[in-house]
């Protein structure tokens, strides 16, 4: 086991894959020669070539585009989108186009590419630079949507993603990159797209949870136990289509009172459907009604410092939500 | 403008490089097209199938260009009045009507997608969409595939000049311009984007003026002169597969029925101006051009009608009787299978 931070896991993922499949090549603003804005293309240029790590024209659609038909002729894309709120200009090519490539030909063609996203806030970003736009997508039948919170995950999920005969939207949080930090095997590994893992186990209350806000939970949920006593059930969904509505329905079952956190806005957002799940199949087996703590409902999160920490979760945020509930 | 007149000119397809039975298998491939789309048009009109599409007045262009292409080498990313161009690259008549009724068999989507949606991997097809112009990324895609792969192939796209406004149009172009890849971009400028006509969709005078921006060549042909746009297109292909990069093509024609069944052009242009154009229809005159060369005849072109007819006829009968897809089965394929997904 090696320690990497997340960034660092993201770049290992890429590289492993890129050695042991020549198919494999990532596209995007400034991966090149700069190695990505964030640094996560850093050194791939330099082992595999201008072809295989292929600065782009300043073009979104294009960048998706591109790799939708370099996919549909059997390579294996990696496109970058530089910030998650940038990929609005390829939403088109994405739905209208990755997801449905093989429902339309009838399973004839297929389009195997991965679409990395940087997104969500609390590093100053404004309204464009923090945006968590997975709801735009999720919902739309064909696309897979992961969004790792773990160095380990964060390189798993990445490699199934490019293994994986269908479009993948990968969302990486900014936040996480040089702020999280795990260990990670040295050997080939993938994390199945699909599944859903417990990050810890409790007893009293379950929350349910992806990307940065895990962390917050994990922090929460020590101190909490230490504090009070009280042990929470902590899921992270790391993939959020499809849901694995196996794990939801069990991670709820387990303690009778669910918190969904996300960082994207609460209204349309990933927890309605994570909490419809359990009403359909558990309401009557609830001790207390579901509760979200989401991202506001506003446009998006402003810059600056007071309002970007209102908007922002954060681990006491999360911790008086858990409590609230776990005293329900 | 009568053309193929002189003597220099009846051996323009020999001077060429085709010999005189492509030159009639050109012809044929057009006509084809047309019989099928007519009949489709009435087949609609019948109450048969739901919908049809039209590229009557662009099949000259269209068969053309396939010719200057290698079908089962270069991809072809057709839009969606191409009929021409997908039979020349082996899409064969039954397949179409299939896809007209919406039947299990239809290799181009299983009775998914409206007619007109064409894609058949096996032909080098490429599937598409409804949303214009999203596949002009596609054939960059493609380019680029090649020449990661080293592979000697073309991706040729189409659209038409409406579809030329849009973002893909120039993001794909760009793209296959800066890495100067074998891409041809093919505009089928038929005058008018469903009832607006060219001069309210496009600032400059040519599409093709558009390939300056890019840094590409840019060839404007008269659609209706099969020759010409096979010639152009051929030229286009050496280019590209030379490593010269990606052509722009705007091929002049004119959309001699309305956009779809269900449209009514006269809302939008006079009789007068149609039966103009339908004056100048490029297929009869291709047929002209045969029989001036003393290629073709008069009962030849007979047999052949005859021969067309009964084609059509089967593939009608064939699509007609064939089975709808199950109910059911429109959960399939939306992801691959299983132990295709997780393959390690």
């Amino acid at each position: 086991m090696a320690v990497m931070t997340y960034i660092q896991a993201i770049t290992s993922a890429m590289r492993d894959e890129m050695e042991r499949d020549e198919r494999v090549f990532v596209l995007g603003e400034d991966v090149g020669v700069k190695g990505g804005v964030f640094g996560a293309t850093k050194g791939l240029q330099e082992r595999f070539g201008e072809l295989r790590v292929l600065d782009t024209p300043l073009a979104e659609s294009a960048i998706a585009g591109v790799a939708i038909g370099a996919a549909m002729y059997g390579l294996r894309p990696i496109a970058e989108m530089q910030y998650a709120d940038f990929m609005l200009p390829a939403t088109n090519q994405i739905i209208s186009e990755a997801a449905k490539i093989r429902y339309r030909s009838n399973n004839d063609w297929n389009c195997p590419v991965v679409i990395r996203a940087p997104f969500g806030g609390g590093i100053f970003g404004g309204l464009y630079h923090s945006q968590c736009p997975e709801s735009v997508f999720f919902g739309t039948p064909g696309l897979k949507i992961v969004a790792p919170a773990t160095p380990y995950d964060a390189k798993g999920l990445l490699k199934a993603a490019i293994r994986d005969e269908d479009p993948v939207i990968y969302f990486e949080h900014k936040k996480c990159y040089q702020m999280i930090e795990g260990e990670v095997p040295e050997d080939d590994y993938i994390v199945p797209i699909g599944k859903a893992d417990v990050k810890r186990e409790g007893s009293d209350i379950t929350v349910i949870t992806y990307g940065l806000t895990l962390h917050f939970a994990l922090q929460a949920a020590e101190e909490l136990s230490s504090e009070q006593g009280i042990e929470a059930h902590v899921l992270d969904l790391r993939t959020i289509q499809p849901l694995d509505r196996e794990a939801i329905l069990a991670a709820a079952a387990r303690t009778g009172k669910v918190l969904i956190i996300h960082e994207d806005n609460k209204t349309g957002g990933v927890g309605g459907e994570v909490a419809a799940i359990i009403a359909e199949e558990l309401l009557y087996d609830l001790d207390a009604p579901i509760r979200r703590l989401c991202g506001y409902d506003v446009p998006a999160m402003p810059i600056s410092p007071t309002l970007e920490k209102f908007y922002m979760l954060n681990k006491d945020k999360v911790k008086t939500a858990m409590r609230e509930l776990a005293l329900y | 403008m009568t053309g193929y007149t002189s003597l220099e000119q009846q051996a323009k397809h020999r001077q060429l490089g085709l010999s005189d039975g492509q030159a009639i298998d050109m012809y044929r491939t057009m006509l084809l097209a047309r019989k099928l789309d007519e009949r489709s048009m009435l087949l609609q009109r019948a109450g048969k199938i739901n919908f049809h599409i039209s590229g009557i007045g662009q099949e000259t262009a269209q068969v053309g260009a396939a010719f200057a292409l290698q079908p089962g080498v270069d991809y072809l990313l057709p839009y969606y009045r191409d009929y021409a161009m997908v039979l020349a690259f082996g899409m064969t008549p039954r397949e179409l009507m299939l896809s007209a009724f919406a039947k299990a068999e239809d290799p181009n989507s299983g009775g998914r997608q409206m007619p007109g949606h064409f894609g058949h991997k096996r032909l080098k097809i490429v599937t598409g969409s409804s949303p214009v112009t999203t596949q002009v990324p596609h054939a960059a895609g493609f380019a680029l595939a090649a020449r990661m792969t080293g592979q000697k192939f073309v991706s040729f796209v189409t659209f038409g000049e409406g579809s030329s406004n849009q973002g893909d149009f120039h993001e794909g172009i760009n793209f296959a311009a800066v890495q100067r890849l074998p891409a041809i971009f093919m505009c089928e400028n038929n005058q008018y984007a469903i009832s607006v006509p060219y001069h309210k969709q496009v600032g400059t005078a040519n599409i093709a003026d558009r390939a300056i921006g890019y840094g590409i060549a840019g060839v404007r042909v008269d659609g209706t002169d099969a020759l010409e746009v096979y010639r152009v297109v051929k030229e286009a292909r050496e280019r590209a597969i030379r490593g010269e990069g990606p052509t722009l093509i705007e091929a002049v024609m004119y959309r001699l029925t309305p956009h779809s069944t269900s449209d009514n052009d006269l809302v939008y242009r006079t009789r007068e101006e149609v039966e103009y154009h339908r004056s100048r229809d490029g297929l009869p005159r291709f047929r002209q051009y045969l029989i001036d060369c003393g290629i073709w005849s008069e009962e030849q072109d007979a047999k052949l009608a005859e021969e067309i007819a009964a084609i059509v006829k089967d593939a009608i009968d064939y699509a007609d009787k064939a089975p709808y897809p199950a109910p059911e089965d429109a959960l399939k394929h939306v992801y691959a299978e299983e132990e295709s997904t997780w393959r390690s």
